[in-house]
C-alpha cells in the first residue's frame, strides 16, 4: 500500500489517502477501516432517473462518494473489500443519507478519515491504528516474501498462499482415493489422478504459465512447499518431475523452488509444523509469519512447563497486567488483531488501552498477531489474548465463576 | 411385418438361449410335471367324452393353471371337444408361403439397415443392431428366413416401398431406446387400425381363425375363473404403461389388473398392447438382440399393413399353439418330412404364448368362432422341414421351452436390468437377520490388529502366519520372493503378502492397513496389519478400531527394542487400549538375531509387562511369545533351534486360538464406518468396505450415509469375501451399493439406517485421558477411519481418576496422565455419537484419547 497523503493530527483525528497495490493491501484496509470512519473513494453508481412522462432510464455514473462506514465485508479468498455505509457528500446524482457500498479496488486511491467525536463515539487514530497503518504501508517493498504451501495427505490437499499478514486457503482438493486392496491397482490409479488434479489446481491458483517460452522473462517464482505425512508429498514431487520431463516442460522453472517437507497431517493445522521445518525456515527466514509462529511456540512451551509464567484469556491477562507481570524483562503481550476489529467501541478502547499500558507504562513487549495466520488461529483458540510473564502469577480461579 | 417381429422374438430367444446357456429346467420340477401330466391325461381319457391330448398340451395347460389338475383337465377337454367339432374345416393353404416369405425377409432386413441409420441419428444405440446380426450365424440366417411366418395374403409383396416412410421411423424410434415410461406416450396413440377390423379381415381368414380360437379358449378360461395365469403378471409389470401412470416402479401385482381393465375398456389400439408385449419381451431377454430386432421392423408398419399387423396376436400363439396340434397329429406330409417326435417336448408354455394370452385377455373380445387348427400350420411345416434339413431340429423348440421356463423371473430380472441407470430396486428378503445369525453355525471369529514400532517385523510375521496356515499358496510366495530379491529386498518377501501397494513394496514400509484372513480348526481369524511408521498412525487407528484383540510385535534385536519403546510401541499399545482392546499378545520377534537369548526375552517381557499394566491391560490378558517371523519359529510350529528349547509355552497360533468369542452389539442400530470406497467390479460400480460396529443389515436395505445424508440401496453384501444375504456387527463386509453418487461417500463416513440415523455434530464434550499437555489447541479427531481437524475449545474440568469427580474447574492446561473433560469443536459436522471412543492427535503425536459424552 502506498501512503499518498497523511494528515493525521496530533489529537488522533485526521485522514490518510492510500493506494492499495496488491491483494494483501485489502486485508490491511479491512483492518484499518472501522465502522464510523469516513471513507472517500471513486464509485460507480447506477442512477435511475424518472422523466416527467413517467418513463425511467437508468445509467451508470462515475462518482466520488464519501460514506460513513456502517459495515465491512471482506472476502479473503479473492481479497475483495466491500465497505457499505451512508453517503455524506452531495452529488448531482445522489442524496445525503442514501446507502452505498464501495468496492475498493487495487490501484485506486481512497481516503480514510477517522475522527474523535466530542463524546468519544469514535476512537480516531489510536496507537494500534497507527501501527497497523505502518504495517500496511510498504516501505521499500521488501515485504514480498510469499510462499505457496500445498499441505496434503492421501486424497486431500490444501493449497494456501502464505503472505506477510495472512494465510489464504485458496483451494481445498478432496478426492476419494481407493485404499490398497488385494490385487487391486486402483490405489495407484487414484493417486495419479489425485496428483494430476492437484497439480492442475496449483498451477491455476499460482497463475503459472506452463509454456516453455514464458521462461525467458525470468519472472520470480514463489517458493512452493509440499508438505504431507508419509510419502504423498514426495510422490507429488516425483509426479511433477515426470510431468516436467514429459508433457509440461514449462514446469522445469517451478522445480527448483519446490521444497518437500514433512507435516503431521493434510490439514491446515499442521501448517505451523511446515513453517517450523528447517528447510522452510531457511527459505522464509524473518518473515512476519515465521516470527509469529515462533512466538506462539515459545508461549505454548512456557505453558506446558507449568511454570505459571504464561497465561491466556482476557481476564487472566488483564489481571496479570494489573499485577505488573507483563513488564520489562521478558513480558510479552500477545494479541490477535481480531480483538481490534470489534464493532464495539468500548471493547476496542479496552484493548487499545491495555496495549498502550503494557508498552508505555509497564515496558513490556506487545505483539499483534494476524488472526488470518496459523499462529493467530492458535491464539484465537486461547481467547485471542495471551501473555508471557516476567514472574509466576498464582493461578487463581478467575474463570471458575463464569458460566 | 408384424409376423416377422413375432418370429424374431422366437428366433432371438433361440439366440439368447444359445449364447447365454440357460440351464435346463429343474429336474424336480420336471418330475412333478410328469406326474401331473400323467394324471391329467388319465382323467381326460377317463372322462366323458374321452379325449386325447398331447403331453405338450397338457403341460402347457398345467403351467397355465399352476399345476391345478382339475382345471387343466376341464380346459383341455373343452378345447378338444371344440376341435373335434371343427375337425373338418380345412387347413390354411400353405404352398404360397415360402416365396412370400423370402420377399418379406428382404424387406425386413432393409428395414433394419434403415432403422439402423436413422436411429443412430437419433441417439439410438445403433451399435446394437449389427451385433444382432453378428449373433446370427450363417446357418441360422436361413433358419431365420424360414422361421418367418407366411402371411396369408398376396397383396403384401407390393408393399415394401410404402414401408419406408421416415415419419414412420421417427414415430417409433424413441421407442427403441427410451425408458419405458416415456415410450408409452408414443405407444398409446391409437395409430394403428383397431382390432375389430383386423379380426374381420377376410384375406387372412385362416389366421384369424386361429386367433379367434385362441380368444375363445381364453374366454372360456376366464369363465372358469381360473384367471390369473402367471403370465399376465410379468406382462403387465413390464409393460411400460404402469410406469407412466405412476412414476414409482410398478408394483407387479396390482398394476396389471388396472392396466388390463383400462385397456379392455378403451378397446385399446393394437399397437399399444403390442408395445406392451414387446416391452415385455425386451426386458425378459435382457434387452439385447431381440430388443433391437423387434423395434426395427415395427416402424414399417403402416395402415395398409394392418392385416398382418392384426394378425399378430394370433401369430404370437402360432409358434406354440399350432405346434402343439401338429405334434398331436401330424399331417402325413409333416411326419414324412419331420419324422416323429422330432420336436422336443414343451415343458412349459412359451412366454410368447403367455403374451398372447394376455393380449387376448386385454382385448376381451371374441370376434370369431373357435377355429379348428388340428393340422400343422403351414409355417410350422416349413419351419420344421427346414430345421430338419439343417440338422437344427431341436433348436426352436428347445429354446422355446427354456425360454418358457424362465419367463416370469426373467422378465422381472430383465426389467431391473433395463432400468439400472435410473433406479435399482432390490427386493429385501425381510429376513430376521438376528435369527438367521443364530441359526448359522459359524466358527468363532476374531479380528486382531498387529501393532508395533516400524520395522518390528509385523507384516513379515503376518505373512509367515498366513503362509503357514495355507492362506497363501507357495507359488505366490515364491513369486514375491523372486520379485523382492530383484529389487534387493529379499527379506521383505513375506511382508509382500500384506504390503500390496507399489509404494509400500518399493519402500519396504507398510503404509495402509491390510486385512487378510485365515482359518484354524476352531476360529476364523481376520488379520489387520497396521503400519508402524509414525506418519501412518491414523491408518493404524483405523485398523485398531476393527480389532477384538491386538498382537504387539516387538523387535528384540539390540537397540531396536529400546528405540521402539520410545517410538510407536508405546503409542500403539496405548492407542489400542484406549480403543477398547482388552487382550494383547506380545510377539517378541527376531529372537534369532539375539540367539534366542532367554535373558533378553525376559528383560523385554518385564519392561513391556510393567508398561502394559500401567496402560490398563489386565495381567491375565497379556501373554509373551518369543518368535522369529522370518524363520517361522514359534509361529505355527515350535522352534527346532536348540537355543530356543527353553521356551515351552504356546506358539503364536495357539495363543491366538485361546481368544474367547467376542460379542457385538447386534441389536443396536446399524453403524458401520466406511473403510474404503472403491469400484468393486463392472457389476458393482460402487462398493464400500468396512466392519459393522453394531446392528445388522441385509440385501435390499435402504441405508443412510452420514455426513452426506444420502440414501443408498444395498445391492449385495459380501461377508469376508463370500456373498451373503445379511451381515451383523463384528463382520467385515463389502457392500455393493446402488442409487447413490460416489461423491457422497468417503472413507470415514458412517452407514446407518434412516430409522435410527447417527447425528452429525460439530461440537462435543469428551472425557479424555491426556497423553500430553492439553490446552485450547488444534487437534485432529480420529474415530476409526474418520479423521477431521478440530480444536479443543474449552477445558471444562480435570477429573479425579478414581472417582471421576471434577478436581479442578477450567484448568489452563491439562498435564499428561490426567483425565479431563474437554469441549471439542470441528470445522465440519461429522457423524459421531456417544459413546464413541475417539483419539486426539496433534502435530503427529497422540495427545489424548477418550470417550465421547
Amino acid at each position: 500500500m502506498r501512503l499518498i497523503k497523511n494528515r493525521i493530527e496530533h489529537g488522533g483525528s485526521g485522514m490518510v489517502t492510500l493506494c492499495p497495490e496488491e491483494p494483501e493491501d485489502m486485508w490491511h484496509a479491512y483492518n484499518l477501516i472501522r465502522p464510523g470512519d469516513l471513507i472517500r473513494a471513486s464509485a460507480i453508481r447506477r442512477v435511475t432517473t424518472t422523466q416527467d412522462t413517467g418513463s425511467t432510464s437508468s445509467n451508470r455514473v462515475h462518482l466520488t462518494l464519501e460514506i460513513r462506514v456502517k459495515s465491512l465485508d471482506f472476502d479473503p479468498q479473492s481479497s475483495q473489500l466491500h465497505v457499505s455505509g451512508q453517503i455524506i457528500n452531495e452529488t448531482a446524482h445522489t442524496k445525503i443519507g442514501q446507502f452505498h457500498t464501495l468496492d475498493l479496488e487495487l490501484n485506486r486511491n481512497f481516503t480514510l478519515e477517522k475522527e474523535i467525536g466530542a463524546d468519544g463515539e469514535g476512537v480516531g487514530w489510536d496507537s494500534i491504528a497507527v501501527e497497523q497503518l505502518k504495517d500496511a504501508v510498504d516501505e521499500g517493498g521488501k515485504r514480498r516474501a510469499e510462499a505457496v504451501a500445498v499441505v496434503m495427505q492421501e486424497g486431500m490437499a490444501h493449497i494456501c498462499f502464505i503472505g506477510q499478514f495472512q494465510t489464504i486457503m485458496k483451494q481445498k482438493i478432496e478426492m476419494s482415493v481407493p485404499r490398497k486392496r488385494q490385487g487391486g491397482g486402483d490405489h495407484d490409479k487414484g493417486m495419479n489422478k489425485f496428483f494430476r488434479v492437484t497439480l492442475e489446481t496449483l498451477l491455476r491458483q499460482m497463475e503459472f504459465n506452463t509454456s516453455i517460452t514464458s521462461g525467458s522473462n525470468n519472472e520470480s517464482v514463489r517458493p512452493v512447499l509440499l508438505a504431507s505425512p508419509g510419502f504423498v508429498a514426495t510422490g507429488f514431487h516425483k509426479y511433477i518431475q515426470s510431468e516436467a520431463s514429459t508433457t509440461m516442460p514449462g514446469l522445469k522453472r517451478l522445480l527448483p523452488s519446490m521444497v518437500v517437507v514433512h507435516s503431521a497431517s493434510g490439514y491446515l493445522n499442521s501448517l505451523s509444523e511446515v513453517l517450523q521445518s528447517p528447510a522452510v525456515k531457511a527459505l522464509l527466514s524473518d518473515t512476519k509469519y515465521a516470527r509469529e509462529t515462533k512466538l506462539m511456540d515459545d508461549f505454548l512451551d512456557q505453558l506446558r512447563k507449568e511454570t505459571n509464567k504464561a497465561t491466556y484469556g482476557p481476564r487472566e491477562v488483564e489481571s496479570a497486567v494489573d499485577q505488573g507481570a507483563v513488564g520489562r524483562g521478558g513480558g510479552v503481550l500477545i494479541m490477535s488483531n481480531r480483538l481490534f476489529r470489534s464493532q464495539d467501541v468500548a471493547e476496542r478502547k479496552r484493548w487499545v488501552s491495555l496495549v498502550d499500558r503494557v508498552r508505555d507504562v509497564e515496558g513490556g513487549e506487545v505483539r499483534i498477531l494476524s488472526s488470518d495466520h496459523e499462529s493467530g488461529k492458535r491464539l484465537e483458540g486461547l481467547g485471542g489474548i495471551a501473555a508471557l510473564l516476567t514472574f509466576p502469577v498464582a493461578d487463581d480461579d478467575l474463570g471458575s465463576d463464569e458460566e | 411385418m408384424s409376423r416377422h417381429r413375432v418370429k424374431n422374438v422366437g428366433y432371438d430367444d433361440d439366440d439368447y438361449e444359445d449364447d447365454e446357456g440357460y440351464e435346463s429346467p429343474d429336474p424336480e420340477e420336471q418330475e412333478f410335471l410328469k406326474q401331473c401330466t400323467a394324471l391329467v391325461s388319465q382323467q381326460l381319457r377317463a372322462g366323458q367324452p374321452s379325449v386325447n391330448a398331447t403331453t405338450e398340451e397338457i403341460q402347457e395347460a398345467l403351467w397355465h393353471y399352476y399345476n391345478d389338475i382339475e382345471k387343466s383337465t376341464s380346459y383341455l377337454r373343452g378345447k378338444k371337444e371344440k376341435e373335434l367339432k371343427k375337425q373338418q374345416t380345412g387347413a390354411v393353404p400353405k404352398k404360397n408361403g415360402k416365396q412370400l416369405d423370402s420377399v418379406h425377409l428382404v424387406i425386413d432386413f432393409r428395414g433394419w439397415a434403415w432403422a439402423n441409420k436413422l436411429c443412430s441419428g437419433c441417439g439410438f444405440n445403433s451399435g446394437d443392431l449389427p451385433k444382432t446380426l453378428e449373433l446370427t450365424p450363417p446357418g441360422s440366417l436361413d433358419n431365420f428366413l424360414t422361421g418367418l411366418p407366411v402371411p396369408g395374403f398376396p397383396a403384401l409383396s407390393s408393399l415394401p416401398a410404402a414401408h419406408f416412410s421416415a415419419a414412420d421411423f421417427f414415430r417409433d424410434s424413441p421407442w427403441l431406446n427410451v425408458p419405458a415410461d416415456r415410450n408409452m406416450d408414443i405407444m398409446v396413440e391409437p395409430l394403428y387400425p383397431r382390432l375389430g377390423l383386423l379380426g374381420g379381415s377376410p384375406e387372412a381368414g385362416g389366421k384369424v381363425s386361429k386367433l379367434a380360437a385362441l380368444a375363445a379358449a381364453r374366454k372360456r378360461k376366464e369363465g372358469e375363473k381360473a384367471t390369473p395365469t402367471p403370465t399376465p403378471t410379468p406382462d403387465a409389470s413390464s409393460t411400460p404403461q404402469p410406469d407412466k401412470i405412476e412414476p414409482s416402479p410398478p408394483e407387479p401385482q396390482s398394476t396389471p389388473l388396472s392396466l388390463r381393465e383400462r385397456l379392455a375398456a378403451s378397446k385399446s389400439s393394437k399397437p399399444e398392447t403390442d408395445g406392451g408385449v414387446r416391452k415385455l419381451g425386451k426386458p425378459g431377454f435382457s434387452g439385447q438382440g431381440q430388443a433391437q430386432e423387434q423395434p426395427t421392423p415395427e416402424p414399417m408398419q403402416n395402415p395398409e399393413f394392418s392385416l398382418p399387423e392384426k394378425a399378430e396376436p394370433k401369430d404370437e400363439p402360432e409358434p406354440e399353439q399350432p405346434s402343439l396340434d401338429m405334434r398331436a397329429s401330424p399331417s402325413g406330409f409333416a411326419s414324412a418330412i419331420v419324422g416323429n417326435a422330432a420336436g422336443p417336448t414343451m415343458a412349459q408354455p412359451s412366454h410368447v404364448q403367455s403374451n398372447n394370452v394376455d393380449l387376448l385377455r386385454i382385448y376381451g373380445q371374441d370376434h370369431a368362432e373357435p377355429f379348428d387348427f388340428a393340422g400343422p400350420s403351414p409355417d410350422d411345416m416349413v419351419l420344421n422341414a427346414q430345421n430338419t434339413a439343417k440338422g437344427m431340429k431341436s433348436k426352436p423348440a428347445a429354446s422355446k421351452s427354456a425360454g418358457d421356463k424362465k419367463t416370469p423371473a426373467d422378465l422381472a430380472g430383465g426389467l431391473k436390468d433395463l432400468s439400472v441407470d435410473e433406479k435399482v430396486s432390490v427386493k429385501s428378503k425381510n429376513l430376521d437377520v438376528l435369527a438367521e445369525y443364530n441359526k448359522s453355525k459359524r466358527k468363532k471369529s476374531a479380528n486382531f490388529v498387529v501393532i508395533g514400532h516400524v520395522d518390528a517385523g509385523k507384516s513379515t510375521l503376518m505373512g509367515r502366519l498366513l503362509a503357514d496356515q495355507g492362506a497363501i499358496d507357495q507359488r505366490t510366495l515364491d513369486r514375491y520372493r523372486k520379485e523382492a530379491e530383484k529389487i534387493g529386498k529379499g527379506s521383505f518377501a513375506l511382508a509382500w503378502v500384506l504390503d500390496q501397494g507399489s509404494e509400500e513394496r518399493a519402500r519396504g514400509v507398510t503404509i495402509d492397513i491390510a486385512t487378510n484372513k485365515f482359518d484354524t480348526e476352531s476360529t476364523a481369524f481376520t488379520i489387520v496389519d497396521a503400519p508402524g511408521h509414525k506418519d501412518f498412525v491414523p491408518n493404524m487407528i483405523a485398523g485398531a478400531s476393527q480389532a477384538d484383540f491386538a498382537v504387539l510385535v516387538i523387535d528384540s534385536s539390540t537397540g531396536k527394542f529400546e528405540s521402539g519403546l520410545k517410538g510407536q510401541t508405546k503409542e500403539h499399545a496405548l492407542l489400542v487400549r484406549s480403543m477398547g482392546v482388552q487382550k494383547i499378545v506380545v510377539a517378541v520377534n527376531k529372537m534369532d538375531t539375539v540367539q534366542w537369548n532367554r535373558d533378553r526375552f525376559e528383560e523385554i517381557e518385564q519392561q513391556i509387562f510393567s508398561f502394559l499394566t500401567t496402560a490398563g491391560f489386565q495381567e491375565k490378558n497379556i501373554s509373551f511369545i518369543p518368535c522369529s517371523g522370518v524363520l517361522g519359529d514359534n509361529i505355527s510350529r515350535r522352534s527346532d533351534n536348540a537355543q530356543a528349547s527353553w521356551y515351552t509355552g504356546k506358539t503364536l497360533i495357539e495363543e491366538l486360538e485361546t481368544s474367547e468369542r467376542y460379542t457385538h452389539a447386534l441389536d443396536k442400530p446399524l453403524r458401520m464406518t466406511v473403510g474404503d470406497v472403491f469400484r468393486g467390479s463392472v457389476q458393482n460400480p460402487l462398493s464400500i468396505s468396512g466392519r459393522l460396529d453394531s446392528g445388522s443389515l441385509q440385501i435390499g436395505d435402504q441405508i443412510l450415509t452420514m455426513p452426506s445424508g444420502e440414501t443408498a440401496l444395498v445391492r449385495s453384501v459380501e461377508v469376508d469375501g463370500e456373498p451373503n444375504d445379511w451381515a451383523v456387527a463384528g463382520q467385515n463386509v463389502v457392500l455393493n451399493l446402488a442409487n447413490i453418487d460416489p461423491i457422497h461417500l468417503r472413507s470415514g463416513d458412517v452407514v446407518c439406517h434412516a430409522s435410527s440415523p447417527i447425528p452429525n455434530i460439530a461440537t462435543f464434550t469428551a472425557k479424555v485421558l491426556a497423553f500430553e499437555h492439553l490446552m485450547p489447541m488444534m487437534v485432529d479427531v480420529h474415530r476409526g477411519r474418520l479423521h477431521v481437524p478440530g480444536r479443543i475449545s474449552k477445558l471444562v474440568a480435570s477429573l479425579d481418576k478414581a472417582s471421576g469427580e471434577p478436581s479442578k474447574k477450567r484448568p489452563k492446561i491439562v498435564a499428561p496422565g490426567t483425565v479431563a473433560r474437554v469441549v471439542i469443536e470441528m470445522d465440519q459436522a461429522v457423524p459421531l455419537e456417544a459413546p464413541t471412543r475417539i483419539v486426539l492427535r496433534h502435530g503427529g503425536s497422540t495427545v489424548a484419547a477418550g470417550l465421547l459424552e
